[in-house]
């Protein structure tokens, strides 16, 4: 009868060896606990870092440029002087440059990149549908340098030879517009920047359109279908509107890479700091300016006036890419409202 | 015309509008690779690997650019990608209350869209000005800062694409809150922070604008990481720009040999993954 | 009421669409079997049966959804109103302005309630402001609707309830003014006050349109309708009145599932 008591009443009463363990779990509990908080911190040490590195950028940029800053005040803007002897600097012609070949890559982009999105998720037959999504990925891997160097030596004179005549003569004529393109066809300048920067975001806006055209639930499109839509109605007014938050997040991702890039627009644009109204002439964008410039300048004030053009440049794209993100928080507030 | 017909004809238009574009967006990549393959295959032979840049008018090859490039990639990608992880980690599994982790999260965002000249001219002022003198170090930390977003992004999605149903079961089992995240979760996502590391290394391949004003570029073989250092991107910049015929050919074969190895990376992220990533 | 007469009366009702001798594959599977089958119009006839039996597949022929996807395939004969809609000359869009469908998920268009019953009618009509406003209130009150949400038309549709958002879709398919209604379960996704709501919108809607209603609610197929099919395994098992198939089923089989003995 005891025995059966004793195992009722269990070990734990009777056994020092288990109110030792006990006291031992108790330590390694709190050990586990240590080693928790521990990497917690750690963790939120490294997300502390990244912000570190946003401030360290701003505030490095900002000191670099002080001198050029205190010289130049807000006159810097305005002017399109660029004169490394006289020291006299302005950021007109690039920030124009940066922003009009901006314009231009999304203005061929963003149609191309939808009738490219369009043609993936409803025309192609369903085993084309992967070997070219890869091939329109391809365009984003291919890196930079080669689209410059591609676009200097090869497509640049067959552009001056073939088609800039015949914008000249079609274009150029046309009034108010015709002033775009005016000037002698030299192949280079900031049409062709923005030409060769549209096939560089195509790939991005494409992709992203692809993706969020492809997650659009299939009833919603049959709903639109069973009441008699063509395939081009179903995709206008009822796919596009339900992915806008998506469409638009990849047109600021496209334009984002059209801002800054480098190489690609370095190789073509001209590196002239001289201010244009035709499209044909050679101009000047931050990016390409900085990377032509800045290993050559003597001098304070002109390493000054570049990096405070970079700072300009930093700004537009962090503004653009911000007020992306409070777009699509806003958009995406405003579609889920419930009653 | 009657409304039926029209909305037939503008539906037809629209689609074969839709072809077009398809075409020329292949037309592009088409004409781009061709030209890479004509202009760069000539110059690939073993000379490329063997021999160092050289001056305007003798013959050379790409040696100490491609080891510079290769030392500063694997630099940058072994300071940025703990970083990435680290922070990913965050904001995947301690990123629901607070302020930090949205705040980091754009953050991450804005650096991974920034402009890459932007980060070369921060390294710049904040590195090379202070020691006084280019360095290969300096590039592999601007690399660096650009591996960072990538593999913040990717971790962080591949960590959210595990389910709870997998910590939970870890944690039932009594696992303190870091063992579950490093032993199962993180586990589990290996295979996609892998592939997102991959990616970053793709992407700081191609990348020339950083390293023009932080390792700048050097004519000789250099394996001391403190002093300007070789690159293929730059060397090809500089190459290209020149009036030198054999320097633009060796400008070709650099730039095939670079897109090459950013295809294959990606090749090789893409079937990593595939093959590598369990289902639920 | 006498079996002879209520045949000749059936016979006398017009017949809206005619399936003869429907076979239906999705790739090599085949989904459909020798389906024989008349739908009378102005009346509410029930599809039910067990899962994968067929209904769903055999509803989205009579507005050929199936045709968006390149592995499904109808053969044999579907006569609405006398014509083959399974013919390559019929036009799909026409088809479906006269065919009209309400999926078992609600699924408003990204736009506002106004426009999401404007949507349908302004394909196929052209209407001045005034008249459209004529008809988005005339769906709306037809759905039961109107009283709800008529200070906030312009709001998203998807800021609706559940409930809501699928009389929404109703509205919308009934906006255009089609000749038959294609429900395909479109209370399964619903409470149970919202179901109500809709079963009490099918009992009215028979008046102007043919409806066909597919429902894995035997309940509710004997609430509603009008004719029910029993559908197994892709074959059409019985077709009657209503309270016929439920009270004294012709087949065993209809028995054993209206018995619940399986299914």
């Amino acid at each position: 009868m005891s025995a059966v008591v004793n195992q009722l009443q269990g070990p734990a009463q009777a056994d020092p060896a288990a109110l030792m363990s006990r006291t031992i779990s108790d330590a390694s509990l709190r050990k586990q606990y240590r080693l928790d908080q521990l990497f917690r911190h750690a963790t939120r040490f490294f997300a502390f870092l990244v912000l570190a590195l946003l401030a360290g950028i701003l505030i490095s940029l900002l000191v670099g440029s002080l001198s050029s800053i205190r010289t130049f005040g807000f006159g810097f803007f305005a002017s399109a002087e660029w004169n490394p002897v006289t020291e006299q600097f302005g950021a007109l012609v690039p920030i124009v440059g940066t922003l009009t070949t901006s314009a231009i890559a999304l203005l061929i982009g963003i149609p191309v990149s939808f009738g490219i999105a369009l043609f993936l998720t409803e025309l192609s037959p369903k085993w084309l549908r992967r070997p070219l999504g890869t091939a329109i990925e391809l365009l984003a891997a291919i890196p930079s340098i080669i689209y410059g160097m591609w676009g200097l030596f090869v497509f640049a004179p067959v552009f001056a030879s073939h088609v800039q005549p015949i914008l000249k003569s079609t274009l150029g004529s046309v009034p108010i517009i015709g002033v775009l393109f005016r000037g002698p066809p030299m192949g280079i300048g900031v049409l062709t920047a923005g030409i060769i920067l549209a096939i560089m975001v195509i790939p991005f806006i494409a992709s992203v359109m692809r993706d969020v055209f492809e997650v659009v639930p299939a009833v919603l499109k049959e709903s639109a279908y069973a009441l008699g839509s063509t395939t081009w109605e179903v995709v206008w007014h009822v796919v596009l509107p339900y992915t806008k938050v998506g469409v638009v997040g990849g047109i600021m991702l496209g334009l984002g890479r059209a801002l800054g890039e480098t190489m690609a627009v370095t190789f073509v644009i001209g590196n002239a700091h001289r201010l244009s109204a035709s499209l044909m002439e050679p101009g000047n964008s931050i990016a390409s300016a900085l990377a032509n410039e800045f290993t050559e300048a003597v001098g304070d004030l002109y390493l000054s006036a570049l990096i405070e053009l970079g700072l300009v440049l930093f700004f537009i794209t962090f503004v653009v890419l911000a007020l992306s993100k409070l777009l699509l928080l806003r958009l995406a507030r405003r579609e889920g409202r419930k009653t | 015309m009657d409304l039926y017909t029209r909305r037939l004809l503008i539906n037809r238009f629209n689609l074969a509008v839709s072809l077009l574009t398809m075409l020329f967006g292949l037309f592009w990549l088409g004409w781009i690779l061709f030209t890479l393959f004509k202009a760069g295959f000539g110059g690939l032979s073993a000379k490329l690997f063997l021999e160092m840049t050289p001056p305007p008018g003798s013959d050379g090859g790409l040696l100490n650019a491609i080891m510079g490039s290769l030392l500063m990639g694997a630099a940058g990608t072994a300071l940025g990608t703990p970083v990435g992880i680290m922070a990913g980690i965050y904001l995947a599994e301690f990123g629901s209350r607070g302020w930090l982790a949205p705040v980091t999260r754009f953050i991450s965002d804005i650096l991974l869209s920034a402009p890459s000249i932007v980060v070369g001219l921060f390294i710049y002022e904040a590195y090379v000005v202070r020691v006084g003198h280019f360095s290969g170090w300096a590039g592999a930390f601007a690399l660096a800062l650009i591996v960072v977003p990538v593999v913040i992004r990717t971790t962080e999605n591949m960590l959210r694409l595990v389910p709870d149903s997998l910590r939970e079961a870890a944690a039932a089992l009594g696992a303190p809150q870091w063992k579950v995240i490093v032993l199962v979760t993180v586990r589990a996502a290996k295979a996609g922070i892998i592939t997102g590391i991959l990616l970053a290394i793709a992407r700081i391949s191609g990348e020339t604008a950083p390293l023009l004003f932080t390792s700048l570029n050097n004519q000789f073989w250099t394996s001391n990481m403190n002093a300007p250092m070789a690159n293929l991107p730059v060397v090809i910049f500089q190459f290209a720009m020149s009036p030198y015929e054999d320097w633009h050919k060796l400008a070709w074969a650099g730039a095939l040999l670079i897109t090459l190895s950013v295809l294959a990376l990606n090749v090789l992220a893409r079937v990593f993954f595939r093959n590598r990533t369990a289902t639920y | 009421m006498n079996a002879a007469v209520l045949q000749s009366v059936e016979q006398a009702l017009t017949q809206k669409i005619q399936v003869k001798n429907l076979n239906f594959y999705y790739g090599r599977f085949q989904a459909l079997k020798s389906i024989n089958l008349n739908i009378p119009e102005r009346k509410v006839t029930a599809f039910i049966g067990p899962s994968g039996c067929g209904k769903s597949t055999l509803l989205r022929t009579f507005n050929r959804m199936y045709a968006l996807y390149p592995n499904q395939e109808a053969r044999g004969e579907i006569l609405l109103d006398g014509e083959n809609i399974l013919g390559p000359s019929q036009d799909l869009n026409r088809l479906r302005a006269k065919v009209g469908m309400v999926f078992q998920k609600p699924t408003p268009f990204p736009m506002s309630i106004h426009d999401n019953i404007a949507f349908g009618v302004r394909l196929y009509e052209s209407l001045s402001p005034r008249e459209m406003e004529e008809r988005v209130e005339w769906a709306l009150r037809k759905a039961a609707l109107w009283d709800e949400v008529k200070d906030k038309l312009k709001q998203s549709g998807t800021s609706l309830s559940g409930g809501q958002q699928q009389r929404l879709c109703i509205a919308r398919g009934i906006a255009v003014k089609p000749e038959v209604l294609l429900l395909d379960e479109p209370a399964s996704a619903l409470d149970p006050i919202s179901t109500g709501r809709i079963e009490e919108l099918v009992h009215e809607l028979k008046n102007d349109y043919t409806i066909v209603i597919v429902t894995h609610n035997m309940q509710q197929a004997a609430r509603v309708s009008d004719y029910t099919a029993y559908m197994y395994l892709g074959e059409m098992v019985e077709f009657g009145v209503t309270d016929e198939v439920f009270i004294k089923p012709k087949k065993k089989e209809t028995e054993d599932y209206i018995t619940g003995r399986f299914g």
